[in-house]
């Protein structure tokens, strides 16, 4: 006499339900059973695969962005190529794995991936308590807002009693409920999960604010917005988010080989070193170039890898200012403030390869 | 006659009972023991990589908002209050919809059954589209359809004085609070209970005597009468907080936001057209000499159906409609692709900032699973008081 109708369309929800969470439980899993980390246990995997899996954003312009062709470009892209040609020989030899905002420190602590290169903020919260560690800078971000320029708004401390549409699982969120708070302001939040639906709200109308970081809103009115100059980005920034690249804590090898491929990049374009000119700068008589080139010390074994590693990288990718060249300036990001090279006023400072 | 003393006392690991218990409790120690494996292999991992563990972040500040919440809620209260938010979000979005989804349920049920040639076609034509359309997509639809097609918020449509359509919601007047109103739902809820009284007795007085009592009237003026009465006594407060339009959005008043409204709207026709599927089958089920006899009686169509056959059918609708009050519950966990604050949303947000991912599933599978053992519960109970009962 029980009739219940179940039908396959009802189990493809039930399953579609389920599958969001699957990739957490097995991350859980891996947690639940995984054994001992050890130094070193990360660069001998990624060899013995020879591939770097990197996790990176779900598409941002000009950091992680996917093409038709499923080819990776983007900042945080880049630098996993650079990684790759560092560690492999081969600036191809990267699996990039895509991370939503909420799947992305799981993947990384149940080593789904070697890595996060993946705009992530540096806080004291996430580097002490989620069991990872951030590795460096590869770019100095803020949050920002973006309005309709219909609304004539001209600084956010207008915005007292706006709809904004934000994405969940980011510092975005705390950030702005801090701003609001501070401000004596009130607004009322429409959360997310996925950023194509949060971006997809704002345009629609859904929400008088859109609100991430400066470069995220730039990227939007690059790759989203169909007409970008009814938009305008707010003047104020009300946050700090230094974003880079973050790798799990037990394996202090693998952690310094991806600090010290941060500072490689920026060394070489302190020091002149572009992909162009990289193999005539072998015969450098700079004693600084001569070690970041591995033609004189040994600065590449010391990390467990070739002497030729840097050069590797380069080759792939360029220096820091190439690759910031290559992939910010087109979504309309000059490289003005801390971007640029302590030489320049900014805060790109590689510490000595010596 | 073989006297039992005779046969050899049996061994007691030979015994049945024994061996059964036996079996049953090393089972439950291998059960017991790989969980307690799990737990402190986890803990150990956890603990080593310095990835914070323990609940005692629940009464740690959130320092995020929740767009919409029955209960004061700001950045500055607790993830445990978030929680709670998120917790009362999920069961209003459940409650209001397995009202909503029965009542269209009952009805598009009993219309596939009708005699009238359209009314059964468009009936068939509803179940049959919306029950094979992925709930996702539907909710993605009715989202779409709302924040797309609604003017923006500030030429919202006036419906009425005060009330306004727009991208952001249906805005609405609300009652200025005033003391009279705790004491008028007071009144309202006994009665409530006055109506349901008064009920009974006009049962017992139709069944002594065959007279059928006015019914509707009586009840209405219980229910409506007290709380009036109390309005009236009270100074007939009308004072109303209207929404008033401000540089971004409306202020004041009351609001029913688009993420509930396409939530609700998903939820309720996906999960009506499942429920009148039972109900049509249920009617279906009750043998069709049991509307003759009614018939023979001299019983109105209608009332053989309210008398005769809906008790019927309902023992058989019951059970699997209970099915879909869970799944509809469940279902209300796809809020989050719509930015509808639930639990989902609110334990993501959490687990999120806290880090803290494995308490915060937990937690996420504790409630739904205690909200769906009480919706079993409650409609178990229901269903054994229509039981058939022999006489």
């Amino acid at each position: 006499m029980n009739s219940t109708i179940r039908t396959d369309i009802q189990e493809g929800i039930a399953m579609r339900n389920m599958s969001r969470y699957v990739c957490l439980f097995i991350a859980f899993t891996v947690v639940v059973l995984a054994g001992t980390a050890h130094a070193g246990e990360v660069l001998d995997a990624v060899v013995a695969r020879d591939s770097v899996r990197c996790g990176v954003s779900t598409g941002l312009a000009g950091f992680a962005i996917a093409d038709s062709t499923g080819n990776w470009t983007g900042l945080d892209a880049d630098y996993c190529r650079a990684l790759a040609a560092a560690v492999l020989g081969d600036g191809a030899k990267v699996t990039y794995v895509p991370l939503s905002p909420q799947q992305r420190f799981t993947a990384l602590q149940a080593g789904e991936v070697d890595l996060l290169s993946r705009n992530t903020t540096w806080t004291l919260t996430r580097d002490a308590s989620l069991g990872l560690v951030f590795a460096g800078v590869t770019f100095y971000d803020g949050q920002g807002f973006m309005v309709p320029k219909d609304l004539g708004v001209q600084s956010a401390e207008e915005l007292d009693g706006a709809e904004v549409c934000v994405l969940t699982g980011t510092t975005t969120e705390l950030n702005l409920a801090d701003y609001f708070r501070a401000n004596g302001m009130n607004f009322k939040p429409v959360v997310f999960e996925s950023l194509e639906e949060s971006v997809t709200a704002f345009l629609n109308g859904r929400c008088q604010v859109y609100t991430t970081d400066r470069s995220g809103l730039a990227a939007i009115l690059a790759s989203d917005a169909p007409n970008p100059d009814d938009y305008v980005i707010l003047p104020e920034t009300i946050s700090k988010e230094p974003l880079g690249p973050v790798v799990r804590r037990g394996d202090d090898a693998w952690f310094t080989i991806v600090k010290w491929m941060v500072y490689a990049l920026i060394e070489a374009e302190e020091k002149g070193v572009t992909q162009a000119n990289v193999a005539a700068m072998m015969d450098s008589q700079d004693p600084v170039i001569q070690r970041l080139l591995g033609t004189s010390g040994d600065m590449g074994q010391k990390l467990g890898l070739s002497n030729a590693w840097a050069v590797q990288a380069i080759q792939a990718v360029g220096n820091y200012g190439e690759i910031y060249d290559r992939n910010v300036i087109p979504i309309g990001l000059p490289r003005v403030g801390s971007n640029r090279l302590w030489t320049n006023g900014g805060l790109m400072y590689a510490m000595p390869l010596r | 006659m073989v006297s039992p003393t005779t046969l050899a006392p049996v061994v007691f690991w030979r015994n049945q009972r024994f061996r059964l218990a036996l079996y049953q409790a090393v089972a439950l120690l291998l059960v017991i023991g790989a969980g307690a494996y799990f737990v402190s292999n986890a803990l150990a991992n956890l603990d080593e990589r310095s990835i914070r563990t323990g609940f005692g972040f629940l009464s740690r500040e959130a320092g995020f908002r929740i767009g919409e919440s029955i209960i004061p809620y700001d950045a500055s209260n607790s993830y445990g209050r978030a929680y709670v938010v998120g917790v009362l979000n999920t069961l209003r979005v459940s409650l209001l919809g397995i009202v909503l989804a029965t009542l269209i349920g009952v009805l598009v049920g009993m219309a596939r059954l009708s005699s009238n040639w359209l009314v059964v076609r468009l009936a068939s034509l509803y179940v049959e589209t919306v029950r094979n359309v992925p709930l996702l997509l539907q909710l993605f639809f009715w989202y779409t359809v709302i924040t797309g097609l609604l003017p923006s918020v500030r030429q919202a449509t006036q419906l009425l004085p005060g009330v306004y359509l727009s991208k952001s919601g249906l805005m609405f007047p609300a009652p200025v609070p005033h003391p009279g109103h705790p004491y008028m739902a007071a009144v309202f809820v006994i009665g409530c209970g006055l109506a349901w009284g008064y009920r009974g007795r006009a049962r017992r007085r139709q069944e002594a005597t065959g007279q059928v009592p006015k019914l509707l009237l009586p009840s209405l003026g219980l229910i409506l009468g007290p709380p009036l009465v109390v309005w009236l006594v009270s100074g007939a407060p009308t004072a109303l907080d209207v929404p008033v339009f401000t540089r971004f959005t409306f202020r004041g008043g009351n609001s029913i936001t688009p993420e509930f409204l396409s939530l609700l709207a998903g939820l309720v026709l996906y999960t009506a057209a499942f429920i009148a599927e039972n109900v049509r089958g249920g009617i279906q089920a009750v043998p069709r000499g049991q509307s003759e006899a009614a018939a023979a009686l001299g019983l109105r169509r209608t009332t053989a159906l309210r008398l005769v056959i809906l008790p019927q059918a309902l023992r058989i609708v019951i059970p699997p409609t209970t099915s879909q009050y869970l799944n509809l519950m469940k279902n209300s966990s796809l809020a989050v692709a719509i930015g509808y604050p639930d639990l989902v949303s609110v334990a993501n947000t959490s687990l999120n900032q806290s880090g803290q991912a494995i308490e915060c599933i937990s937690i996420m599978m504790g409630v739904y699973l205690t909200i769906s053992l009480s919706i079993s519960v409650v409609m178990n109970v229901y269903d054994r008081a229509i039981a058939l009962v022999e006489r």
